[in-house]
């Protein structure tokens, strides 16, 4: 993984997103770039679009207009094979959606195997040194349903990164959890940061955002109103919207 | 002679005499005409034979055929918007769209008609000129009527799965058939067992209407020996028996998947 911050992986321009007919504008033109390895976290009110922005990010919500380019590659461009993009764009859910019906070793390899045409051994073994590094490698043979909702989070996480994606997309990964799990989950979020992976997060946490973050984006309207280093964002805004949310949370 | 013969050579003697039987001689006798003289039991096995069979092909064929009906009335299948102007894409979706529409009208068209005539229609109609085994002409009949309703079943469990389902198999590059076929197809088929456990059920049961086109199954075979023996009641019960015997059998099946089914949700 390269450590490099300057090269841009994902480039985003005018990005629109309307729902029923235009009649709701979720996203009103929103320009971004993210460097390769830097973990960048969105936040703002609730109805401000940044889980639509995310979603946007990998096509799970088509843009209405505007561009997304993934190392160079227009994502959007009808040509484009999307399913090969995604690939190398992990996501993680509020809703862990884990797959119930599969153990967790088949939910972290039957990507890897189906998709990058692995060998079982290799994507069990991959899957295996993830596990152990979310210190659940003794629950592999377990059903989602048998684990707590910090264990899905950390299973639905690594399961993304089976696929070794090039960046990560979490759509606010802690907000369907207990207070008491938040945290298991957001040190594997810390510790994926300081290995080098670049990050898109979501997130209504803060002290995360501060800590972690090399810039922080705030959205409000469906546009992106200030951004900058966590300092910036939180100790010195200039615009009154951010204030005034800031306000409210912290 | 047989041990059956044998117990029935007093009572023939007493039919012979005129002489009035008690219960039991009066059963054994309903037994012995229509199972065992003439060796009689080898016809309704035959016939259980073909219903088995028919019932069989059938619900496989149905269950296929009804499974991609419902998937292409998916609103997802249709309501997927094809980006850009790419003309093959434009293309595609004109053909998925014509083929919801088609799925539509089929299972109405289907449900909304009598089996009996569907059989008829294919019997004499479609292949009023071409000589061809009946029990072919049963499954096709069986298993074009039971994929309307397998098409409905499967659409209830599809639509029964967490969306969120489908994004997370999407997000990991999954096409959408891949999608469909490794994440969300088992997930629905768990819900859709009971219902679909229902409709194989019925499907044997309407296998009976075949005898309308002189295919020799369970029901047919009663009715034979009904017409030889002139019992009323006889022919017809062991031929029920019978019937109750294969849709038992296919229920401790399918209770049996549901259980293994279920492993995942302790």
């Amino acid at each position: 993984m390269t450590t490099e911050k300057n090269e841009v992986l994902i480039s985003v321009r005018g990005l629109e997103k309307h729902f029923k007919g235009g009649e709701l504008k979720a996203l009103r033109g929103v320009d971004a770039d993210i460097c390769r390895g830097e973990v960048v976290v969105v936040i703002g009110p609730s109805g401000s679009g940044k889980s639509t922005f995310l979603r946007c990010l990998n096509l799970l919500e088509q843009p209405t207009a505007g561009t997304i380019s993934l190392a160079g590659v227009d994502i959007t461009d009808p040509t484009v094979d999307i399913n090969l993009h995604r690939q190398k764009m992990g996501m993680v859910f509020q809703h862990f959606n884990l797959f119930p019906h599969m153990t967790v070793l088949r939910n972290m390899t039957i990507a890897p195997i189906k998709l990058l045409k692995k060998s079982r051994e290799e994507a069990e073994a991959k899957a295996r040194s993830l596990l152990e590094r979310v210190n659940l490698e003794d629950r592999e043979d377990a059903y989602p349903s048998q684990l707590s909702g910090g264990q899905k989070q950390r299973i639905a996480i690594v399961r993304a990164l089976c696929m070794e994606p090039e960046v990560m997309l979490f759509d606010e990964p802690t907000s369907a959890l207990d207070p008491e799990m938040v945290g298991e989950v957001l040190d594997v979020m810390k510790e994926l940061a300081l290995s080098g992976m670049t990050m898109i997060c979501v997130t209504h946490e803060m002290g995360f955002a501060r800590e972690v973050a090399d810039r922080v984006l705030f959205m409000d309207e469906g546009k992106i109103v200030e951004e900058g280093t966590p300092e910036e964002i939180f100790s010195s805004q200039k615009e009154q919207r951010t204030k005034d949310f800031l306000n409210k949370v912290l | 002679m047989s041990i059956f013969e044998q117990w029935w050579l007093p009572i023939a003697e007493l039919v012979e005499n005129r002489q009035p039987l008690n219960f039991f001689q009066n059963l054994y006798k309903e037994i012995y005409m229509n199972a065992i003289k003439d060796d009689r039991w080898l016809l309704y096995l035959d016939g259980l034979w073909v219903t088995l069979k028919v019932s069989f092909f059938a619900i496989l064929a149905g269950t296929l055929l009804g499974t991609v009906l419902a998937v292409l009335r998916l609103p997802s299948v249709t309501d997927y918007r094809y980006r850009g102007n790419h003309p093959l894409k434009k293309l595609g979706f004109g053909v998925l769209r014509f083929f919801c529409w088609f799925a539509k009208f089929y299972i109405d068209l289907i449900r909304g008609t009598p089996l009996l005539l569907q059989v008829l229609i294919i019997n004499f109609g479609v292949f009023g000129s071409i000589r061809i085994d009946k029990v072919i002409i049963g499954v096709i009949a069986c298993a074009l009527n039971s994929a309307a309703y397998v098409a409905e079943i499967v659409r209830g469990g599809i639509m029964s799965v967490d969306p969120g389902q489908t994004e997370a198999g999407r997000s990991l590059g999954f096409s959408g058939l891949a999608t469909m076929l490794w994440i969300v197809l088992p997930q629905a088929a768990k819900s859709a067992l009971p219902s679909l456990c229902n409709e194989f059920i019925a499907l044997i049961k309407e296998t009976s209407i075949l005898s309308y086109i002189a295919l020799t199954e369970l029901t047919k075979a009663g009715d034979y020996i009904r017409s030889r023996t002139y019992s009323a009641f006889t022919p017809y019960i062991i031929s029920g028996m019978l019937y109750l015997l294969l849709t038992l059998i296919l229920t401790t099946l399918i209770r049996k998947l549901e259980r293994r089914l279920r492993a995942s949700d302790h």
